[in-house]
């Protein structure tokens, strides 16, 4: 260990020191300070995206024997991670104080899962990619928990934490084979040794295993079952985080994985993507017409939108690369923008959970019905939208890749989805309110504003996307 | 003589125990929290008998760190299933069936 492994590390030391500090504070400062820690929280996350900044190096640099790696991928994903717990700080702050909830637990157990998405996606060896999924996922279960006296809450709870479990069992017997055919944890080790390996069959076998890890915290058909459950289940703010930060995090640890560590895999996992692809595109997109319930739609539409981020992960190119970060991020911007509606409509006793909450929204609140109509026709894929680009590059990383049939799949399901996102669309514009007392939207100015700027953003970065592209292309050159 | 492959079937045998243990089990969540640890065990022989067979430490180590996350998972495990029992009033797994569609 040098100074320069602790230098490299810096955003990470910041935010764990700095959450030990919030959580000891919470602890100790009675009700009425409840407010700081929510301003305190706004701050270190701040102050880590500007540690982050600071710390950008022109190439790749590894700390702490190669556990470590910082480079332009992980400074993308951890930025945007960090916009997104922010964005969900703001949406998620009124609900939890009209409901009473825990606010302090909630911020340092979203912070600690943001130290764990900051660590995966910086992961250089399997025990660090282990351990960063295991922060991730265990805040997770912990955040679903946290309307402790809701049943469907606990319940929600305790279906991810078994499903996960296994997940993670999956993923650790899988490395545990890849490391009995290696015989190292490093995953540029692992790439170094793979061709000369005499154990092939053994590492395939690992492969399969980690294959289905990772498609499980994608939360990609057939490992999806937990989902919709969490979705509809988990407190609104809690459902925003779980739908945004880890997806980009799960993107950051496929590729640490499979791009890094098994790229002379690769004919065989392109093609376990590609499966995994299909059947997530066809249950996102057909499932999620019959649901009633909007997060739990928003559950399926987010199945079938990573069943787009794998088309663009099987290809297996620096371009497929590309596109697939593209994707993770402006997916996670289309859903705090959409989770950030439905807690803006909500208030103490009413989730706005229902498609049919939105009933007439265009007569009560013409702008958020507008701002809920840009999402919808952006998750749709939409041009000039910021979704419509997402969809396009990746289905031109499967084409260029040779995967023609593939991008058929895909922009047949896309215009499947089509459907139910304008069936919102139209509930919204076309439909009477049931009655005429349900729905006002929140007082909270803050909310308002950082609301519309993340709904307007989809339409201004529709326009202009190519620099995004341009940041995510420069994570895989050389 | 035992050989790597003894240990290696006996990880894959109780890690298959473990997988059935939580989906054919339908009566008890604590099963179910066993049946994750059991899972994590298996994994932990497969780790310790390729570090001992490969002369290689880094594998034993990750087993320290695999043994740390699973009593942090058991612990968050058996604290959701404490507030289940108090909002359901049951640990019966096919009653769970709120959330469904």
């Amino acid at each position: 260990m040098s100074w320069n492994d602790v230098v490299t590390l810096l955003p990470e030391l910041y935010l764990i020191g700095a959450i030990c500090v919030l959580l000891l504070l919470d602890a100790f400062s009675g009700a009425r300070h409840r407010g700081a820690v929510h301003w305190l929280s706004m701050l270190v996350l701040v102050i880590t995206a500007l540690l982050v900044v600071a710390g950008h190096q022109a190439t790749p640099v590894t700390a702490f024997n190669g556990m470590y790696i910082s480079d332009t991928l992980a400074e993308i994903l951890k930025l945007f991670a960090l916009l997104s717990v922010a964005l969900v700080f703001v949406y998620g702050e009124s609900y939890l104080c009209e409901r009473k909830v825990a606010i302090g637990e909630f911020h340092t157990l979203m912070l600690f899962g943001l130290l764990g998405i900051m660590l995966l996606v910086s992961a250089g060896n399997l025990v660090m990619v282990y351990l960063g999924v295991e922060l991730v996922t265990l805040s997770s279960y912990a955040l679903v928990a946290l309307d402790r006296d809701s049943p469907r809450s606990t319940e929600a709870a305790m279906k991810y934490f078994v499903l996960g479990a296994l997940a993670s069992g999956l993923l650790l017997y899988g490395m545990s084979m890849l490391y009995g055919a290696t015989g190292t944890l490093d995953l540029a080790g692992i790439a170094s040794t793979l061709p000369f390996t005499p154990h092939h069959t053994l590492a395939v076998f690992g492969l399969v295993f980690v294959i289905a890890g990772i498609a499980f915290k994608f939360g990609a058909a057939p490992f999806h079952m937990w989902l919709p459950d969490v979705y509809e289940g988990s407190p609104t703010p809690v459902t925003a985080f779980v739908a945004s930060a880890p997806k980009l995090a799960a993107v950051g640890m496929a590729l640490r994985l499979l791009d890094l560590g098994l790229m002379p895999l690769a004919p065989y996992w392109r093609e376990m993507l590609a499966v995994l692809a299909v059947a997530s595109l066809a249950i996102g997109s057909l499932v999620a017409i019959v649901q009633t319930n909007l997060k739990r739609m928003l559950a399926y539409s987010t199945i079938g939108h990573m069943g787009f981020l794998f088309l663009g992960l099987s290809a297996g190119t620096a371009f497929g690369n590309a596109a697939a970060v593209f994707y993770a991020i402006v997916y996670a911007l289309m859903s705090t923008a959409a989770f950030g509606v439905i807690l803006a409509l909500s208030r103490a006793g009413f989730e706005a959970d229902k498609i049919d909450d939105l009933r007439g929204l265009n007569q009560r609140s013409p702008w958020f019905a507008g701002m809920m109509a840009l999402v919808m026709f952006s998750f749709g894929g939409v041009p000039p939208l910021l979704g419509f680009f997402a969809k396009l590059l990746v289905l031109q990383a499967a084409i260029e890749a040779h995967m023609l049939w593939l991008a058929i799949v895909g922009a047949v399901a896309a215009i499947i989805s089509l459907f139910y996102y304008l069936h919102v669309v139209k509930v919204m514009y076309f439909d009477k309110p049931i009655d005429d007392s349900t729905l006002s939207v929140s007082s909270d100015a803050s909310l308002r504003w950082v609301l519309s700027l993340n709904a307007l953003a989809l339409l201004v970065l529709g326009v202009l996307w190519g620099p995004l592209l341009d940041w995510c292309q420069r994570a895989f050159v050389g | 003589m035992i050989t790597l492959a003894h240990y290696i079937v006996l990880g894959a045998v109780l890690f298959c125990i473990a997988v059935a243990g939580i989906f054919i089990n339908r009566k008890n969540v604590i099963v179910l929290l066993m049946a994750i640890e059991l899972m994590l065990l298996a994994v932990n022989i497969n780790f310790i008998a390729f570090s001992r067979f490969l002369g290689d430490v880094s594998g034993q180590v990750f087993v320290f760190f695999i043994l740390t996350v699973a009593a942090a998972e058991a612990a968050i495990g058996l604290a959701i299933l404490t507030l289940l029992f108090r909002n359901r009033r049951t640990i019966n797994v096919a009653e769970f069936d709120d959330l469904r569609g």
